[in-house]
């Protein structure tokens, strides 16, 4: 029960929030840049995996939060929502609703051998 | 593609660079010159995300002496059979966008003093910032009859995604049924801790279906299974079942290559197909800067910039660094957004993150379709200054057909993010 209210907490302080991370861009584009390993550049997913860019801010913390509780099922999501803070998800919800969709593809091999 | 001699005029680099001290490169416009050597997932990475981050004003070069990006995670599935290497092979074009200015050359030297990089008969690029991304190097002094090329064509390592996969691709098809494959695994640290646990994986997956009378022999120089060990164990014994016989706490001393069999402390073992993974340091450019100043292996950084600690002005990404992260792809493009995000800020005048925090996900591939994964969170410790990982972090439960589809994605979205 707590865990729920201080995620509703920190649903409610996401502007306050996003203004202090804004003095440190740096902290928080290597964070989400992370992610891009699965989900593409600034969260332009080339397939697979959700696209994160210009997700709803709230939308992207409650999946956090089902991913960490075990709520929603997954597989590696729930290993990498438990290593986070509160904080971080919701630094992350910013940064991807801040990121224009745009379609990415993934490089063409060059085949053959 | 363009040649040296050529790039380097277009470049005004070479003795005219040597006229044109410190910052003012490009007709003066530039902000800054960064020269990243090597061109793998960290390197690539780095030199896309300085643009990114770093704006255009700033002059990006990138030295490798391949043309051509050949991705060593799910290289391991060409052995087994689900892959051939051409579909894990990529040029660099995707960079273009960029305005990343490649130069395909090997790198001779590194006058760090100057802020020079040498690619040899006397010519070089000056820098203000270097970021050095050589991967690996074999450690062949201990295992010196297998340093020639005719050696490996014999005894291949295939530890760099490439010629050496397809030559042990081929050899495990010429083997007869009822072979030995011989698997030698160094001590950790090395290049992709569950790697040689999903070649075994791999290799058994072949041989089940297409020579099932056959033995894997695992001799591992660790004392244990290094990565997913409960996961890996469970699967030799249930999906290959009596194929791989592992034996742990087995360093190879020495190898008879044309015998194709090898010496451990306590026993020889004589293989039809042998695949010997060599100790491994920082690559051979990182040794050259200087900056492998870890037991003469891997080199230690600023978890915040990953500058050097030894060698000012050059910094180190990928699988060269000395710490107690994986030496994993997505490690190495981690490593390499924290230094392209440090070096941006830097050249503007700002401070770097204060407590960087990254993810790696590591997937290992079982059979055709099954996978599963190892992952973490890595937060910068501020007291001891290092990068560890959060609570939280861990492995899949069982291999999936599921994650298998995800492991696919992971390259996709990798291969997307560090060359295009």
């Amino acid at each position: 029960m707590n865990t729920r209210i201080g995620w509703l907490a920190f649903l409610l302080i996401i502007p306050l929030i996003a203004t202090a991370e804004d003095d440190n861009t740096s902290h928080q584009r290597v964070l989400a840049a992370s992610c891009a390993a699965c989900h593409g550049t600034n969260g332009n997913s080339v397939g697979g995996t959700p696209v994160l860019a210009g997700l709803d801010r709230s939308y992207f913390v409650l999946q956090m939060k089902a991913f960490r509780s075990g709520e929603r099922s997954s597989t590696v999501m729930y290993t990498h929502a438990k290593g986070l803070t509160e904080e971080e998800v919701v630094s992350l919800a910013e940064y991807f609703f801040s990121q224009v969709r745009a379609t990415s593809a993934s490089p063409t091999p060059l085949g053959g051998l | 593609m363009m040649q040296r001699r050529e790039f380097l005029k277009i470049l005004g680099a070479g003795a005219i660079a040597s006229a044109v001290p410190g910052f003012a490169h490009a007709a003066g416009k530039s902000q800054g010159r960064v020269v990243i050597v090597g061109a793998g997932y960290a390197g690539a990475t780095a030199a896309k995300y300085l643009r990114l981050w770093g704006g255009d004003q700033l002059d990006i070069i990138l030295v490798e002496k391949s043309t051509i990006f050949v991705s060593c995670p799910l290289s391991n599935l060409v052995l087994g059979g689900s892959k051939r290497i051409g579909d894990l092979t990529f040029n660099y074009s995707g960079l273009d966008r960029y305005n990343i200015k490649r130069l395909y050359a090997e790198v001779v030297g590194i006058d760090a003093a100057k802020r020079k990089v040498h690619v040899g008969e006397g010519d070089f690029l000056e820098y203000d910032r270097l970021i050095v991304a050589p991967g690996i190097d074999f450690m062949y002094e201990s295992l010196p009859m297998l340093e020639s090329a005719a050696a490996q064509e014999s005894v291949p390592h295939a530890w760099k995604a490439g010629p050496q996969t397809i030559n042990l691709r081929k050899q495990l098809e010429a083997m007869p049924d009822g072979g030995v494959f011989v698997l030698s695994i160094p001590k950790a640290p090395y290049r992709c801790p569950p790697g040689p646990y999903e070649r075994v994986s791999q290799v058994a997956f072949y041989l089940r279906n297409a020579k099932p009378k056959s033995k894997i022999i695992v001799l591992d120089a660790n004392p244990e299974i290094v990565s997913k060990k409960g996961l890996f164990t469970k699967v030799w014994a249930e999906l290959y079942t009596g194929m791989v016989d592992y034996r742990p706490n087995s360093q190879v001393v020495e190898v008879d290559v044309g015998a194709r069999s090898l010496k451990t402390e306590f026993e020889t073992v004589r293989a039809d197909v042998l695949n010997v993974i060599p100790p491994q340091r920082a690559g051979k450019v990182a040794q050259l800067a200087g900056a492998a100043n870890v037991d003469k292996r891997w080199c230690e950084v600023d978890f915040l910039t990953y500058e050097s600690k030894v060698v000012p002005g050059i910094h180190i990404i990928g699988d060269s660094v000395s710490a107690a992260l994986p030496k994993s792809a997505h490690m190495a493009t981690s490593q390499a957004k924290v230094c392209a995000s440090a070096i941006a800020a830097s050249l503007a005048g700002d401070p770097p993150d204060p407590q960087p925090v990254f993810a790696n996900t590591c997937y290992s591939f079982v059979s055709d379709k099954l996978a599963m994964h190892v992952a973490h969170v890595y937060r910068y410790d501020l007291a001891k200054k290092i990068m560890l990982p959060a609570e939280g972090g861990g492995v899949s439960d069982k291999p999936t057909e599921l994650e298998g589809d995800y492991a696919q994605w992971w390259a996709k979205n990798i291969w997307s993010d560090v060359l295009s």
